[in-house]
């Protein structure tokens, strides 16, 4: 018996600041994660990270992160992940201070 | 100091220029991340969680007032304001952009520094003793053969390329404040018959596979060093595993072949090795060994009586080490003020340590392994102007050594391999003991934190070591016991299951509140009750549920 698809998101981190992305729906790369595609279908995920991969010239080491489907959109399920939506937990710097818009 | 000869400058400016055309190729698309990575990381450039970082080596830990300022310089206009000092005498900056780092480095390369071979499988950055040259215990400063190391090493072209990287530790005295019994390659001065040479250790390292480096050479003589330690280096290039990642540092080629048959092939090699070392060495040795000459000390007659009371008596007693002439003093300046993360100095830190430096202490600054700074030649009448200064920048803490003076790698606040998160366990620990007002009477007791199985943060040498893992999706500290990095060195002994972020500071106190009951006085350290009584009271302390039980 296959083991069940847990949803995915598409992340990475951009080439020019190095700071974490993800993928949308309508292929942008945003700095929040609430924007990101919840994918739910193992194939689907497959090709949408063969889509960030050939993405390399925007963003580095792209894979699939587990989340789950929250109020205002994705969430991550493990810390690490939440870590990547925030910053370092020593100082106010990174996105849990930036002014965070949506992007390309 | 060593200045940059116009060999060393060519060389950093050429490959600074040539990093900045990679850059630039891969900004526009010429090159594959797969392509850029290994020439990133050839010049110190990782990609972490958050950003980018840059690894600039400081060799052998040494600065002068004019380097440290840069740093400022760089901390302020390319990252943050601040940088991170590492346990390996580097310093790191947690946000640079891409397009950025080719300035940075040439930033660096204004001041003789550089961020070459920080990362990838090659022969990092040499370091030393951060008392060397002003200890009172040193047979001679070992930071001429430090940079004579550095200087063969780097871009050496049979070691660009080995099975995995490789550290080299050096120590002028008997008393190791470089922890060599934990690097690829440790050396150790030692006289024979009044010649100078060195105790050759080699096959330590911590990570996943912890191990106590083993003597090779009891004494080698100094002329003899690069050959020999070329030899070792050229054996296991030949004999690392390069089909495991794991298994592919000299102490598993150790631990494989044996130290006799690792030490047999060495000693083969030397010999072939030997007779092409014309000699140039040595005359480059003694041009190096002069620029290393010690300061015009000044003679100074006695400590100033001040009104600066026991807050400075405090730091006087604890941050203050003995020097080689009476009249200077070694000055640790702490860079763990409680509730601050371990290593890290702000630009204007950096700055006040630059000026006092240049001021008052022979322009000369070190990084300890131990992530704090240190002015190693301090006129004795000049200590309290230097410990107002100190401060009046909130860097005057009065912990070296004690309970809150505790490494911390950056862990999963930054890095991408790490498992768990240092930093607020650090910052914890060191707050809470703050609040008791006890680390005093606790005296001498090393805390070293990783946030992951490579072990950056020393645990297995700390004499409590905590472990950050990722236990089931969840961040679990995992504690070990009676580790030393000294000239007894030590791995610790894994106490038992692992506590939870909310669990680990609770588990600290009672492991400490255990010492405080058992010791035999103020003179008996923790490592040293640990030594006389074994693991057993203090597992009590950690697992009360468990003694409960095992009693019932």
């Amino acid at each position: 018996m296959s083991r069940q698809f847990t949803p995915k998101v598409v992340t990475g981190n951009r080439l020019l600041e190095g700071d974490a992305v993800w993928l949308t729906a309508d292929d942008r790369w945003s700095t929040r994660i609430e924007d990101a595609e919840l994918i739910e279908d193992e194939a689907h995920a497959d090709l949408r990270l063969l889509h960030a991969t050939s993405q390399g010239h925007v963003v580095v080491g792209a894979y699939l992160a587990n989340a789950l489907a929250g109020p205002n959109g994705p969430e991550p399920t493990h810390f690490r992940e939440a870590f990547r939506t925030r910053g370092p937990s020593n100082y106010a710097h990174g996105k849990q201070v930036e002014t965070v818009a949506p992007r390309t | 100091m060593y200045t940059y000869t116009e060999f060393d400058e060519g060389f950093v400016r050429n490959r600074v220029a040539q990093f900045r055309q990679q850059v630039q190729r891969r900004i526009d698309g010429n090159l594959t991340e797969d392509e850029f990575k290994p020439l990133r990381l050839m010049n110190g450039l990782y990609l972490q969680l958050h950003a980018y970082m840059l690894r600039v080596a400081i060799p052998y830990g040494t600065l002068n007032s004019r380097q440290m300022r840069q740093l400022a310089m760089i901390a302020e206009r390319w990252d943050k304001g601040y940088g991170h000092f590492t346990t390996r005498q580097n310093i790191q900056y947690n946000w640079p952009k891409l397009a950025d780092v080719p300035d940075m480095l040439d930033a660096l390369a204004d001041v003789g520094m550089h961020a070459i071979q920080t990362s990838g499988n090659t022969i990092r950055n040499v370091t030393a003793d951060h008392f060397a040259g002003a200890a009172a215990d040193e047979i001679a400063d070992p930071r001429p053969i430090a940079e004579l190391l550095r200087q063969w090493s780097t871009d050496h072209p049979e070691f660009q390329f080995l099975p995995r990287k490789f550290k080299i530790a050096v120590t002028g005295s008997p008393n190791d404040r470089a922890v060599t019994k934990a690097h690829d390659i440790g050396l150790r001065m030692v006289e024979q018959d009044g010649e100078p040479g060195f105790e050759v250790i080699v096959g330590g390292g911590l990570g996943r596979t912890p191990m106590i480096g083993k003597v090779i050479r009891d004494f080698l003589p100094k002329a003899d060093l690069l050959p020999y330690v070329e030899a070792i280096v050229s054996v296991w290039n030949l004999l690392g595993r390069r089909d495991n990642k794991y298994k592919a540092r000299i102490k598993i080629t150790v631990h494989e072949h044996g130290i006799e048959e690792i030490s047999r092939l060495v000693e083969q090699r030397f010999a072939e090795v030997r007779s092409a070392f014309s000699g140039i060495d040595q005359h480059v040795l003694s041009g190096i060994e002069a620029q290393f000459a010690p300061p015009a000390f000044r003679a100074v007659s006695a400590l100033p009586a001040t009104d600066l009371g026991g807050a400075y008596a405090s730091w006087l007693d604890t941050n203050v080490a003995a020097h080689r002439r009476g009249d200077h003093t070694i000055v640790s300046i702490s860079l763990k003020a409680h509730g601050e993360t371990p290593g890290d100095a702000s630009a204007h830190q950096m700055q006040i340590m630059a000026d006092l430096a240049e001021r008052y202490a022979y322009d000369e600054l070190r990084i300890s392994h131990e992530q704090n700074v240190i002015l190693p030649h301090v006129p004795r009448d000049v200590l309290p102007e230097i410990y107002v200064a100190l401060r009046n920048a909130g860097i005057a803490t009065a912990n070296i050594g004690l309970i809150s003076d505790i490494i911390a790698c950056p862990g999963m606040d930054y890095c991408a391999l790490a498992t768990a998160r240092s930093i607020p366990i650090a910052q914890e620990i060191a707050t809470r003991f703050d609040e008791l007002k006890l680390e005093h009477e606790i005296g001498e007791l090393k805390i070293k934190i990783s946030g992951c199985i490579n072990a950056c943060g020393h645990h297995h040498v700390g004499h409590i070591g905590i472990l950050g893992l990722d236990r089931a999706g969840v961040e679990n500290y995992q504690i070990t016991l009676g580790g030393d990095h000294t000239e007894t060195a030590a791995i610790g002994e894994r106490a038992g299951p692992g506590f939870s972020a909310d669990e680990i500071v609770p588990a600290i106190e009672r492991l400490v509140g255990a010492y405080l009951d058992v010791r035999e006085g103020t003179d008996e350290t923790f490592l040293n009750a640990y030594r006389r009584l074994g693991a057993a009271p203090f597992k009590a302390a950690l697992y009360p549920e468990k003694e409960a039980r095992d009693a019932a």
